[in-house]
C-alpha cells in the first residue's frame, strides 16, 4: 500500500491545454467537396452557423466583397471553406438559399484543380 | 435580437468557444448547437459535460476542442458537478477571490438527461442553482450503437426494442422532459431544434441570464442511426418542427410560449420518410402504428396549445 495522500497533494486528473484538437486535420474524411461559387453569395450565414465543423471561416469587411447580382457585401462575410477540417457533409450546399455552393466528388474537385 | 451575422461573428470569429478538429460523424448537427450556445453567453463558460456522444468525439486525448474550462464527468453526475461548481463559484466570489462573472453550463445527451443523469438533474433544479442544462437529444443511446432511451419516441426501431415479427419497434411515448423540468418551477425551459439557430442562440441568452437553473432540450437528428445522408441534418430537424413531432415552445416562469405555430401541419410520414429506424412503418402491417403515432401528435399539439391560450402558469 502506498502512503495515504490527503486532498492537497492528489494529483490532478488529465489535463489538457485548450484547442489542441486544431491539430487533428478532419479534412481527409471527405468524400465530397464543397465548391464556393462567390459571384453567387448573399452572406447570408447561413452556411457558417450550420456547419458543425467550424470550417466557414468568417471576417470582418470595411470595403466590402463582391456576391450575388454584383452587390457588394459589406460586414461579417464568408471566407473559402477550409478544407483542412471540413468532412464534406454537405449541410452548406443543401441549405444555401441561393445554391451558390454545389458538392464535387474529391477526386473530380482534385482533378479540376490540376488543370487550372 | 443579433443578426444571423452577428451571431456567426461570434460562434465562427476570432472568440470561438468550440473549435474544428472534432471527430463528430460527418454532418452531426452537435457541432452547430454547441457553437451556438457557447456564443449566447456574454460571460465566460465553464462547461461540464456528461458523458455521450459530444464527450467522446471532443476530447479525444490528446486533443481537445474546447476553448473554455471544460471537465468530463460520469453519465450521472453532470447536474451535480455543476451544482459543486456554483457553490463553489459562489463561495470564491463572497470571499474575493474571484471577481469575474461566469455562466456555468451542463451538458448531457438525452440518455444522460432523461434517463442516467436524471436523479442529479432532478436533485440540482430543486437546489436552485444557477446553471443551465442543455440536453441535446438525438432520441437514443447514440454513441453505443442506438439503444433505446427515456427519449426514444414511439415506433422507432432500436437495438434492444428491435422490430421483428411481434414488435413494431418501441411500444411506449416518449416522456416530456421540458414539462417535467417545468414542474420544478424553475424560472426557465425551452424546447428547440438544431435547424433553429436564431431560436437557440436567444433562448441559449435567456437560459444564461434566467434568475435560477434552466434547462434547454434541443432535438439533433443523428445522421448515423436514423441513418439519412449527411447533409439532411438540418431538413430533419426543420421537418420535426413542421410535423409537431417536436413544438418548438418555452415556458418562462411558469408561463408557456409556444414559438412556432407550423400554418400547415404536415403529415408524420413526411418526418418518418427516409429514416431507418422507421423504415418498417411503412409496410402494411404496421399501418395502424402511423395512424396511433398521428392521433398522439395531434392530441399533445392540441393540448399545448390549450395550456399556452389558458395562460394557466405550470
Amino acid at each position: 500500500m502506498s502512503e495515504r495522500k490527503n486532498w492537497q497533494e492528489v494529483e490532478l486528473g488529465a489535463q489538457l491545454p485548450a484547442a489542441t484538437s486544431l491539430g487533428y486535420k478532419t479534412g481527409g474524411w471527405r468524400v465530397l467537396r464543397p465548391i464556393f461559387d462567390p459571384s453567387a453569395c448573399t452572406h447570408c450565414m447561413i452556411c457558417v452557423t450550420y456547419c458543425p465543423d467550424m470550417a466557414i471561416p468568417v471576417a470582418k469587411s470595411e470595403q466590402g466583397v463582391a456576391g450575388k447580382g454584383g452587390r457588394v457585401y459589406k460586414g461579417v462575410v464568408r471566407l473559402a471553406t477550409n478544407l483542412d477540417y471540413c468532412k464534406g457533409c454537405g449541410i452548406c450546399a443543401h441549405e444555401c438559399p441561393s445554391k451558390a455552393i454545389t458538392m464535387m466528388r474529391e477526386e473530380e474537385a482534385e482533378q479540376a484543380s490540376c488543370k487550372l | 435580437m443579433p443578426t444571423l451575422q452577428e451571431i456567426a461573428w461570434k460562434t465562427d470569429g476570432p472568440d470561438i468557444r468550440f473549435v474544428s478538429g472534432h471527430r463528430m460523424c460527418s454532418g452531426c448537427g452537435i457541432g452547430a448547437i454547441v457553437k451556438t450556445v457557447l456564443a449566447a453567453s456574454d460571460k465566460p463558460v465553464v462547461v461540464v459535460n456528461a458523458t455521450g456522444c459530444l464527450e467522446v468525439v471532443t476530447t479525444t486525448y490528446p486533443f481537445t476542442s474546447w476553448n473554455t474550462p471544460w471537465m468530463h464527468l460520469t453519465f450521472e453526475n453532470a447536474a451535480s458537478v455543476a451544482s459543486g461548481i456554483e457553490a463553489a463559484y459562489k463561495a470564491l466570489k463572497r470571499s474575493g477571490k474571484i471577481t469575474d462573472d461566469v455562466n456555468i453550463l451542463a451538458i448531457g445527451g438525452d440518455g444522460g438527461t432523461y434517463d442516467i443523469g436524471f436523479q442529479a438533474l432532478s436533485g440540482a433544479l430543486e437546489r436552485r442553482h444557477k446553471f443551465m442544462y442543455l440536453v441535446y437529444d438525438n432520441e437514443a443511446y447514440m454513441n453505443t450503437g442506438d439503444q433505446r432511451s427515456g427519449a426514444t419516441p414511439f415506433g422507432a426501431n432500436t437495438t434492444t426494442v428491435p422490430v421483428g415479427k411481434v414488435s413494431f419497434g418501441k411500444p411506449q411515448w416518449r416522456k416530456n422532459l421540458v414539462e417535467i423540468a417545468a414542474a420544478h418551477r424553475i424560472p426557465y425551459v425551452a424546447q428547440t431544434a438544431a435547424h433553429s439557430i436564431m431560436d437557440l442562440y436567444k433562448k441559449a441568452q435567456k437560459g444564461f441570464n434566467a434568475d435560477g437553473p434552466a434547462v434547454l432540450a434541443v432535438l439533433q437528428p443523428c445522421t448515423t442511426n436514423w441513418a439519412f445522408d449527411p447533409s439532411l441534418t438540418m431538413q430533419y430537424s426543420k421537418l420535426a418542427v413542421e410535423t409537431n413531432f417536436w413544438p418548438l415552445y418555452e415556458v418562462e416562469n411558469g408561463v408557456v410560449h409556444i414559438n412556432v405555430k407550423p400554418s400547415n401541419r404536415k403529415p408524420i410520414e413526411e418526418f418518418l420518410k427516409g429514416q431507418t429506424r422507421f423504415r418498417h412503418l411503412f409496410k402494411p402491417e404496421n399501418a395502424h402504428v402511423i395512424v396511433e403515432m398521428q392521433k398522439m401528435i395531434d392530441d399533445e399539439w392540441a393540448r399545448l396549445l390549450k395550456i399556452e391560450e389558458s395562460g394557466i402558469q405550470f
